[in-house]
């Protein structure tokens, strides 16, 4: 009798630990996660906020009603359809270039016939943006395409060309050589190896390189601010310039700064697995 | 002559293998290796954006040692980074351990965590500035809320710098805590097994076997964020363009303000030398610490 009951007391005592472990788990994951879920809940609930709540005090967290009038008043108002374009056209040459001169290097790389090159790229993962942006900035002024969505792109391979060869040197390190060396020895000559067996098989880590690339092209502000003219500027430069024109109304410049960020946080989704997977580790910002 | 044949084959794959790396080494000549060849030269002229240069020899670095508001950006600038590497080792562990843990949507809460290091810095930066608002902010709210007095956040010379932090830190602890989430997925379960059998308690555990296991992770992690958080641009200049005064003037701010605020570009190319011989020296220091803590295990 004593037995089954002390049997049945380590039995709830058990139970009971596993569920305070349970819930301090969940309390754990909470505290967590709730900075980056405020954060983003703010910018949200500040977008959709009358002007009148925005500035209240105490704060109005949920807006009631909700309202879509500062998302129409910035694309009336400036011309973010522009600026829009302007990055995408930034982005997307700059990620395109970095992917066809950086895939074949990191491949060269990975397979140990330019390690100089691997160190340079370490190096200019540390060097400040300024250092390219000066020469750079002069450079364009002397050849007079300063200014010039081209002048920002090729900036913009600052960033994009070392992200895609540092992302793809692990791909390719990780990937077994022995198929590759059986079309080597079946007669296909280096050229047809890549092109026919790495690069397929390394199409889903170009991709992931594509996009940690794009991504972070698409964030970039300094270069921006420093080359763009005024109808050349990339998203993250029209937003500062909302802030600093519109001090004091905070629903347009959250609207503004939700539009800009959307994008980036949407693609992050697609790699959010392989960026987990240690891919991102040492990569990420240029 | 079959060895002959043989060397040759070798010798036009190791050239084939240059096509391959040959447009990435042009586009990196140009972009890169050029801005810092042309960085050194301008750094030894006295030239100024639109006026005429002339090669003053290291006269640039010789004024800059004795430039009273460039020296004091140095100590701001390791202030913020010694707090914006500190706390996102310390949070991202805690961080990694649970999502070590199986729980239900995990991959989505991680999704969610990580968001922050891939949001754009300077639409975080806006929305950080009106949450730092002193009056109508939503922090001091909630400080009121839990019964301490408001701050005054980024409008203050005090608190500017761990302000500016936070906001680092907020971004940059998911980099970190993926990193030693790797670490510890890749831990072996032996030790765990014998220790819970020894009677070992959870702080134990992480303070014996975990931590030790996961310090050259975390070395990985320092190096990179210390990198990261020296050159911080984008959310300094954003939130406070250095202010208030020169309060958190760092050395990027106070650079990219002599380039292009005061267009005295030769002076700037001797502060961007100096920066990277900062940022080397720091990253190389860790790096040795890192190879005596793997020789000492």
């Amino acid at each position: 009798m004593e037995s089954v009951n002390s049997a049945r007391q380590a039995e709830i005592s058990y139970r009971l630990k596993k569920w305070l472990g349970r819930i301090a788990l969940l309390f754990s994951v909470i505290l967590v996660v709730s900075p980056a879920i405020f954060v983003f809940f703010w910018m949200l609930s500040l977008s959709l906020k009358y002007e009148i709540d925005n500035i209240a005090y105490p704060p109005v967290f949920i807006p009631d009603p909700p309202t879509f009038d500062n998302y129409a008043k910035i694309f009336r108002e400036s011309n973010y359809v522009l600026y829009g374009y302007n990055s995408v056209i930034v982005s997307g040459a700059a990620t395109l270039i970095a992917l066809l001169v950086g895939v074949p290097a990191a491949y060269g790389i990975a397979k140990g016939k330019a390690q100089g090159l691997g160190m340079l790229i370490m190096v200019a993962r540390i060097t400040p943006g300024l250092s390219y942006l000066i020469p750079l900035f002069m450079l364009f002024r002397f050849i007079g395409i300063s200014g010039s969505l081209l002048a920002l792109t090729i900036s913009h391979l600052v960033i994009t060309i070392p992200m895609v060869v540092w992302v793809m040197i692990s791909f390719f390190e990780d990937m077994h050589p022995e198929l590759e060396e059986a079309a080597l020895v079946d007669g296909c000559n280096i050229w047809q190896a890549f092109y026919r067996v790495s690069m397929p098989i390394a199409r889903p880590g170009i991709a992931v390189a594509a996009i940690l690339a794009f991504i972070q092209s698409w964030n970039n502000f300094l270069f921006g601010v420093v080359i763009a003219g005024r109808e050349t500027r990339t998203l993250p430069v029209a937003v500062f310039n909302a802030m600093t024109f519109e001090q004091l109304s905070w629903g347009p410049v959250a609207a503004a700064a939700l539009v800009v960020t959307l994008p980036s946080l949407l693609l992050t989704i697609f790699v959010q697995r392989d960026i987990v997977t240690g891919l991102a580790a040492g990569s990420v910002k240029g | 002559m079959a060895l002959a044949s043989h060397r040759k084959k070798g010798y036009s794959r190791q050239n084939a293998y240059l096509w391959f790396i040959a447009p990435a080494v042009l586009a990196i000549f140009a972009v890169i290796v050029f801005p810092w060849v042309y960085t050194l030269w301008m750094s030894l002229h006295d030239w100024q954006i639109g006026g005429k240069s002339e090669f003053v020899g290291i006269e640039n670095f010789v004024k800059l040692a004795t430039d009273a508001r460039f020296l004091s950006t140095i100590p701001r600038t390791l202030y913020f980074t010694l707090l914006s590497v500190l706390l996102p080792v310390v949070l991202g562990v805690f961080a990694a351990e649970v999502f070590h843990q199986k729980f239900p949507l995990r991959g989505l809460v991680r999704g969610i965590y990580i968001a922050p290091m891939m949001a754009t810095p300077v639409a975080i930066a806006l929305v950080f500035t009106m949450m730092f608002h002193p009056q109508l902010g939503v922090l001091n709210y909630f400080l009121t809320l839990v019964g301490i007095p408001k701050s005054l956040w980024v409008y203050s010379a005090d608190t500017v710098i761990p302000t500016l932090a936070l906001v680092e830190v907020w971004q940059w602890t998911p980099l970190v805590m993926l990193i030693v989430l790797g670490a510890l997925a890749s831990l072996p379960t032996e030790p765990y097994e014998s220790a819970l059998i020894d009677g070992a308690n959870q702080w134990q555990m992480f303070r014996y076997i975990t931590f030790p296991l996961i310090l050259p992770f975390l070395m990985i992690a320092v190096i990179i964020r210390t990198i990261d958080a020296l050159k911080s641009f984008d959310i300094i200049y954003v939130i406070s363009q250095g202010g208030p005064g020169t309060a958190s003037e760092t050395i990027n701010i106070f650079l990219y303000l002599q380039a292009f605020s005061f267009l005295r570009i030769g002076h700037a190319s001797a502060v961007v030398v100096v920066f990277f011989v900062i940022i080397l020296a720091l990253a190389i220091i860790l790096l040795v610490a890192r190879e005596r803590l793997r020789w000492n295990r």
